[in-house]
C-alpha cells in the first residue's frame, strides 16, 4: 500500500509549478491547477484566490474517474480530453502523466484551440518530470530533505494532540 | 493512498464512510461539519438525488491541525448505499487511506449490513487493498431505534478483524468524532511505520 503513496518534495514542486507558469501564461488562461487523480491538488497558478481550489480539485478527480469509467464501458481506454463550455468561463481537462489531472480555467481572453496547443506543449514537459521522479523512486536514491522522514518520529502524544478539543 | 507534500508542508489522507443505504453516512458527515470551525474545514459537497439521496459522493476536507510542522488534512468522502450505485463506490474508494462503515443497527437491516462489508471488501480488492490491513473501524448507527439489535449481536456478526467499534446516533452527534478519530489515528501510526 505505501507504494502508492505520492511524496512531492520541493525541487519536484517548483519543476511543476514552471511549466504551468508557463503554460498559464502562454496560454492567457485564468488557473491552471495539477491535481492527482485521487482528488489532491498538487501545484496551481493563476487568479487561485478566486477559486475554491479543494472542492476542485475534487470534483475534477470524481469526474475524470467517472469518465474513465464511460470510457471502458464503449470499449475506449479513456477519453484523454474533457471540455465545459460555460458563458464566461470554460474548463479543459487531460490527464497529464498517467496519474495526474491538468485544469485550464479560461475565459474569452483566450481560446480552446490556444490552450489545446499549449497543453499539448506542456504535458510533454509534465511527462518527463514525472518520469524522472518514477525513475528516481525505483532508484531510491537519496534525496535532500527526504531522509529520515518527519513521520518515522510521530508520537502518541503528537497524535491525541490533534484531536486535544 | 497519503500524499506529503514537502512544499507546502501538508499531509493529505482520504476516508471512505462505507456502508448501506440510509444508514447514516451523510448524517456523519453533516454534524461533523457543524461542529467544525469555519478555519478549521472547507466546503461541504453533496452530489446527491432531488430527494437527498447520495448519488456519487459527499467530501468535507478537515484540517486537524499540525504534526511536526506539516498540516495534517483529511479528505473525508461517503460513497452511496443503494447496490446499483456499484460503480460509483468503487472509484471513490480509490485512494483510500482508511474506512469507517457505518452499519444500520435495525434487524430488519442486517442482510443489508453483511451485504455492504462483503460489497465492500470487492471493491477494496480491486484496487489492491486488503481490508484486513487497512485502518478501519465500525460505526453502530440509530442506536436510538426501538429495533436496534443489541450491540453483541451486531459485534458477532459484522465484525471483520476486531477493529475498534463504536455506537452512534448520528444526528445529534453521539458516536461521530469517537470513530472518526479512531481511524484517523490509525492511519497516522500506520504513517508512522512507513
Ligand atoms: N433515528 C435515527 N435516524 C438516523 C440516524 N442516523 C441517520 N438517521 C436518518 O437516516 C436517514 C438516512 O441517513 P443518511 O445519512 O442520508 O444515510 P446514508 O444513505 O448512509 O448517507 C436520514 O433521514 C437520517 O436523518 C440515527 O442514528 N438515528
Ligand atoms: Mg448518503
Amino acid at each position: 500500500m505505501a507504494s502508492m503513496d505520492l511524496v512531492l518534495y520541493e525541487e519536484e514542486i517548483h519543476l511543476l509549478e514552471e511549466v504551468l507558469q508557463r503554460l498559464r501564461h502562454d496560454s492567457n488562461a485564468r488557473a491552471v491547477f495539477l491535481i492527482d487523480k485521487y482528488g489532491q491538488q498538487m501545484a496551481s497558478e493563476g487568479e487561485i484566490e478566486n477559486f475554491d481550489t479543494t472542492s476542485l480539485a475534487s470534483l475534477t478527480a470524481g469526474n475524470v474517474a467517472a469518465t474513465d469509467s464511460l470510457a471502458r464501458l464503449i470499449g475506449e481506454r479513456e477519453f484523454s480530453v474533457l471540455f465545459h463550455e460555460g458563458e464566461r468561463d470554460h474548463i479543459h481537462i487531460s490527464i497529464v502523466g498517467k496519474r495526474a489531472i491538468l485544469l485550464v480555467i479560461f475565459d474569452e481572453r483566450s481560446s480552446l484551440g490556444l490552450v489545446r496547443l499549449r497543453v499539448k506543449r506542456a504535458s510533454g514537459e509534465f511527462d518527463k518530470i514525472f518520469e524522472t521522479m518514477a525513475e528516481k523512486a525505483v532508484a531510491g536514491a537519496p534525496r535532500p530533505g527526504s531522509a529520515p522522514t518527519p513521520f518515522s518520529e510521530i508520537t502518541d502524544d503528537d497524535i491525541d494532540a490533534l484531536f486535544s478539543d | 493512498m497519503t500524499f506529503i507534500n514537502y512544499a507546502a508542508k501538508e499531509i493529505n489522507c482520504k476516508i471512505v464512510y462505507y456502508g448501506p443505504g440510509l444508514g447514516g453516512k451523510t448524517t456523519n458527515l453533516q454534524y461533523i461539519y457543524s461542529k467544525t470551525s469555519p478555519e478549521a474545514k472547507g466546503k461541504m459537497i453533496s452530489l446527491a438525488t432531488e430527494t437527498d439521496r447520495t448519488l456519487f459522493f459527499d467530501f468535507l476536507p478537515l484540517d486537524l491541525g499540525t504534526i511536526r510542522g506539516f498540516t495534517t488534512r483529511f479528505h473525508l468522502y461517503t460513497v452511496p448505499g443503494q447496490v446499483f450505485y456499484d460503480a460509483s463506490r468503487k472509484l471513490i474508494l480509490k485512494g483510500a487511506d482508511g474506512v469507517i462503515f457505518v452499519a444500520d443497527s435495525q434487524k430488519e437491516r442486517m442482510e443489508s449490513n453483511v451485504e455492504s462489508i462483503r460489497n465492500l471488501e470487492t471493491n477494496l480488492k480491486q484496487h489492491g487493498l486488503d481490508l484486513a490491513v487497512l485502518p478501519y473501524a465500525l460505526q453502530f448507527n440509530k442506536r436510538d431505534l426501538a429495533n436496534a439489535m443489541p450491540t453483541d449481536e451486531l459485534y458477532r456478526v459484522l465484525n471483520y478483524k476486531r477493529e475498534p467499534t463504536f455506537e452512534a446516533i448520528a444526528p445529534n452527534g453521539k458516536g461521530v468524532f469517537d470513530t472518526l478519530k479512531s481511524v484517523a489515528k490509525q492511519i497516522l501510526v500506520e504513517l508512522r511505520k512507513r
